[in-house]
């Protein structure tokens, strides 16, 4: 066993600054501080836990699997978006401040509404088999690898919570998490649709601006920005701006049409 | 596109009133059985809406890691589903029904077509197929997967297509009870919690579909959820459902042991199937003496006996572990293949599993029994209930196998939202028994007005730690009834449990009710226990150590007034063509 944890001090205590309130409610909003004791390799859920079982039931916090899968327990950790059960205490210096992501409305406490994503993520034309494709598909492992990295997403959706267009509601984009989405099936080797035009028209790729913020927070270590937001950029630009493709489409029908006439007609497979 | 405001939270609740929503085919939970029931009674024109209890996307399935079997034979040629069958059944120790082992064999190869042509992409062979790596118990390499995320990549693609048929759907809504109709017979509601604003909803339906998973966390170790606490069981059993094999808890071989914190957590059996090797401290290959021939890649109920046979014999490591070593693969081999693996124990534990050895001991995973289903359409002993997936029991018997899981709420949930669509195109919405949601009402909110002061979350605690010592790996009547007896005591604390603060996401409500039916599974479990007097499966009891044909039983667990009552019954007998497959 590695002694990462303990060389750390496994006694004493930890301070934790947790903002709570309920909805959007002004007279609510205000911080309150608990005291919970140390231990070795602890994380900031853990904390969180035991100020529900010992200090404050009423807190509310959402979480469910506890082992950084399932993307559920996002809050903003001393000012940084993070997953409280990925984070250990002993990695914040000073005092623990627990944010709900300031991105979605709150619910309550550090919990907020995510619902919003569901809207998008129903605008994103969906997985479609290619023509031909068949029954039983035949495709290699280099083919899986270019779109595997996007399907780490476990939609904790700090990353549209860190998103400064998403974070100042002014402009229709569907973040970086829906970016990613759409890149992993416009790469998926079976796909017959392309994404650049909704891309472009409605999901406001333009709006991003390559401040890579998405891919330093993804506790997936999603590359976001250079492995899905700019190859989709870059799509588009060829796709939608290329005056030789444009001219070469125009004359023969585009693949892009089926992509939006498929919402359109609520096409499902 | 996005707001700052919420739709859902500046709700003002009512004491007492409740939202009521109608529909053909209401799917209790969000995993891989609930989706892809919702899917299939959706398809079939059904009106179907989906609650879950965690937000859409989050269920334990996400956690399922090592891959999805299926007898695809795709790199073992000569595998079949009559293969497939007989691993299920014979490693399943003869408790299965056949029919559903049947089923199950013969279907899951479609479901995996099925899952690729909705979008999720396995790792593939040279050839261009879908790869299969071997794991415990498996006679040939039958897991399809994508590296250790399988489970992931299975919601995920459901998700996608519940969202692609805008099958309507409530995340974080938590169902405590059915109602049933005026007459008793049939299933006619349900009753919920919108978690988020605490107001009640009432879910009028033709019938439904229990897709609630399973109850580990009425254990201390295990590598199960927030959500996995019985609760589809015990409203099933409460609406007068039968329960069958409850005493059947599998302990997974390998969980985390350290750093305290993150104590259960899995540790997937890919490991082992590409390679890992178990060592206790004094550096023996320990396999050796419990199962020469198939070694680290036995049946979980071996493996896991092995590893806690060490442990308690002294031979574990300081943490009350043993080691697992993949190290010999190769940190590129490693990283690609068991990519989830590397990252847990370098962000959790500090530990280089390319470089280092893992520590690993038993932990809860996975409940056998459960809700008892009719093979065909996973309805259960009420009319109008459905169950598919681990809430389910009969097809895994006594053991489950690696993988079986994940083609198991694929094969059922398929055939439990097709029945369901069924029965509600020949009828219309039952009226609901208004004496029944009005005792429901008043026990759902009497936390609030609880007298006493117990704490929810200390109950939690106390029954796990319970079950765990008393209803482990090994088990003797002594154990067993010493656990009903603080059971009994724990039970008497919750009824004074009390939750404190305003209805909107509150959590210690919430937990009360959670406990309520982490007392009534647990107690099931205790009894069915037991009653099994012989070890089978990862049933182990020391004062019964041998297994017996005369026990080629099936426990079923049933409410009779307000008593828990009990019932053996014949296992069904294999068909002459059947029981030919069979190969030991």
């Amino acid at each position: 066993m590695s002694q990462k944890f303990e060389e750390k001090p496994g006694e004493g205590t930890v301070k934790l600054r947790v903002r709570r309130g309920v909805g959007s409610d002004p007279a609510t909003d205000r911080f309150d501080e608990f005291v919970v004791p140390m231990e070795k390799g602890m994380v900031v859920l853990n904390a969180i836990h035991y100020i529900q079982a010992h200090l404050d039931p009423s807190l509310s916090a959402r979480w469910n699997c506890k082992a950084g899968r399932c993307g559920s327990c996002s809050a903003e950790i001393n000012g940084r978006p993070r997953l409280m059960c990925k984070t250990p205490v002993e990695s914040i210096e000073g005092d623990v401040v627990v944010e709900p992501m300031k991105a979605f409305p709150r619910l309550k406490d550090i919990v907020t509404d995510v619902d919003a994503n569901w809207k998008v993520a129903a605008m994103i034309p969906p997985f479609t088999p290619k023509p031909g494709a068949g029954e039983i598909f035949r495709f290699y492992q280099q083919d899986v690898d270019r779109s595997r990295e996007f399907r780490r997403c476990i939609e904790c959706f700090l990353c549209q919570d860190v998103c400064h267009v998403v974070r100042e509601h002014e402009a229709d984009y569907v973040g970086p998490r829906w970016v990613v989405k759409a890149a992993s099936l416009d790469m998926h080797p079976m796909d017959g649709l392309n994404r650049s035009k909704f891309m472009k028209d409605k999901g406001g790729l333009g709006y991003c601006n390559i401040t890579k913020c998405c891919q330093e927070i993804c506790p997936e270590h999603i590359v976001i920005t250079d492995d899905a937001i700019i190859p989709e950029k870059e799509r588009v630009v060829d796709r939608e701006y290329d005056p030789l493709v444009w001219v070469y489409r125009h004359l023969r029908g585009s693949k892009e049409a089926e992509a939006q006439s498929f919402r359109a007609t609520g096409g499902a497979p | 596109m996005w707001s700052s405001k919420s739709e859902r939270v500046e709700v003002k609740v009512d004491e007492k009133s409740f939202e009521e929503k109608v529909c053909d085919v209401l799917v209790i939970g969000g995993g891989g059985a609930g989706l892809r029931a919702a899917i299939e009674a959706h398809d079939k024109k059904a009106n179907t809406l989906v609650v879950c209890k965690s937000l859409l996307g989050k269920a334990h399935t996400v956690m399922a890691e090592g891959g999805i079997a299926a007898a695809l034979g795709n790199v073992d040629p000569e595998d079949g589903w009559q293969v497939h069958f007989s691993d299920t059944i014979v490693e399943g120790q003869y408790l299965s029904n056949w029919r559903m082992a049947e089923i199950f064999a013969k279907e899951a190869i479609e479901r995996v077509y099925e899952l690729e042509r909705y979008g999720a992409l396995f790792d593939r062979t040279p050839e261009g197929k879908i790869s299969q790596r071997p794991f415990g118990a498996h006679t040939y390499r039958r897991l399809c997967h994508i590296g250790d995320r399988t489970g992931l990549e299975l919601i995920r693609t459901l998700e996608d297509q519940v969202i692609a048929r805008g099958i309507p759907f409530m995340d974080e809504v938590m169902v405590t009870s059915i109602i049933k109709d005026g007459g008793g017979g049939r299933a006619a509601a349900a009753l919920g919690i919108d978690i988020r604003t605490g107001m009640l909803i009432l879910f009028r339906f033709k019938a439904v579909i229990l897709a609630t998973g399973g109850c580990g966390k009425v254990y201390e170790v295990t590598s199960n959820s927030y959500e996995s606490t019985g609760d589809g069981v015990s409203m099933a059993y409460r609406a007068g459902a039968e329960l069958m094999d409850m005493e059947m808890i599998q302990f997974h071989p390998t969980g985390m042991i350290y750093p305290a914190g993150v104590r259960g957590m899995l540790v997937t059996e890919a490991v082992r199937g590409e390679g890992g090797i178990l060592t206790n401290a004094k550096g023996e290959r320990f396999m050796t003496k419990y199962d020469p021939k198939r070694m680290e890649l036995s049946a979980r109920d071996v493996v896991a006996r092995a590893i806690y046979s060490e442990i308690v014999a002294g031979r574990g490591t300081k943490n009350g572990a043993v080691y697992l070593d993949i190290s010999h693969r190769g940190a590129d081999y490693i990283k690609k293949k068991l990519p989830s693996m590397y990252d847990q124990f370098l962000e959790f534990a500090g530990v280089d599993i390319t470089k280092e050895r893992m520590e690993v001991a038993p932990t809860v995973h996975y409940q056998m029994g459960g809700v008892r289903v009719d093979p065909e359409t996973g309805e259960t002993s009420v009319r109008g209930i459905y169950a598919a997936g681990e809430v389910a029991s009969g097809l895994h018997g006594g053991n489950r196998l690696g993988g079986n899981s994940l083609s198991d709420i694929l094969v059922f949930g398929r055939r439990a939202g097709g029945a369901a669509a069924d029965v509600a195109a020949g009828m219309d919405v039952p009226e609901f028994d208004r004496k029944e949601l009005e005792s429901e009402v008043g026990r759902v909110l009497s936390p609030f007005s609880s007298a006493g002061n117990a704490n929810p979350f200390y109950l939690k605690e106390a029954i796990a730690k319970n079950m765990w010592k008393h209803v482990g790996i090994m088990r003797n009547e002594a154990d067993l009834t010493a656990g009903l007896k603080e059971l009994e005591a724990i039970s008497t604390e919750a009824r004074k449990s009390k939750a404190v603060g305003a209805r909107a996401y509150n959590q210690s409500w919430l937990d009360t009710l959670q406990v309520w039916d982490m007392i009534l599974v647990s107690e099931a479990i205790i009894r069915s226990a037991l009653e099994r007097k012989e070890s089978r499966g990862a049933h182990t009891r020391s004062d019964f150590p041998e297994k017996s044909e005369e026990w080629l039983m099936n426990i079923i667990t049933v409410q009779k007034g307000e008593k828990m009552t009990h019932e053996l019954r014949p296992v069904p007998k294999l068909p002459p063509e059947l029981a030919a497959l069979i190969k030991e």
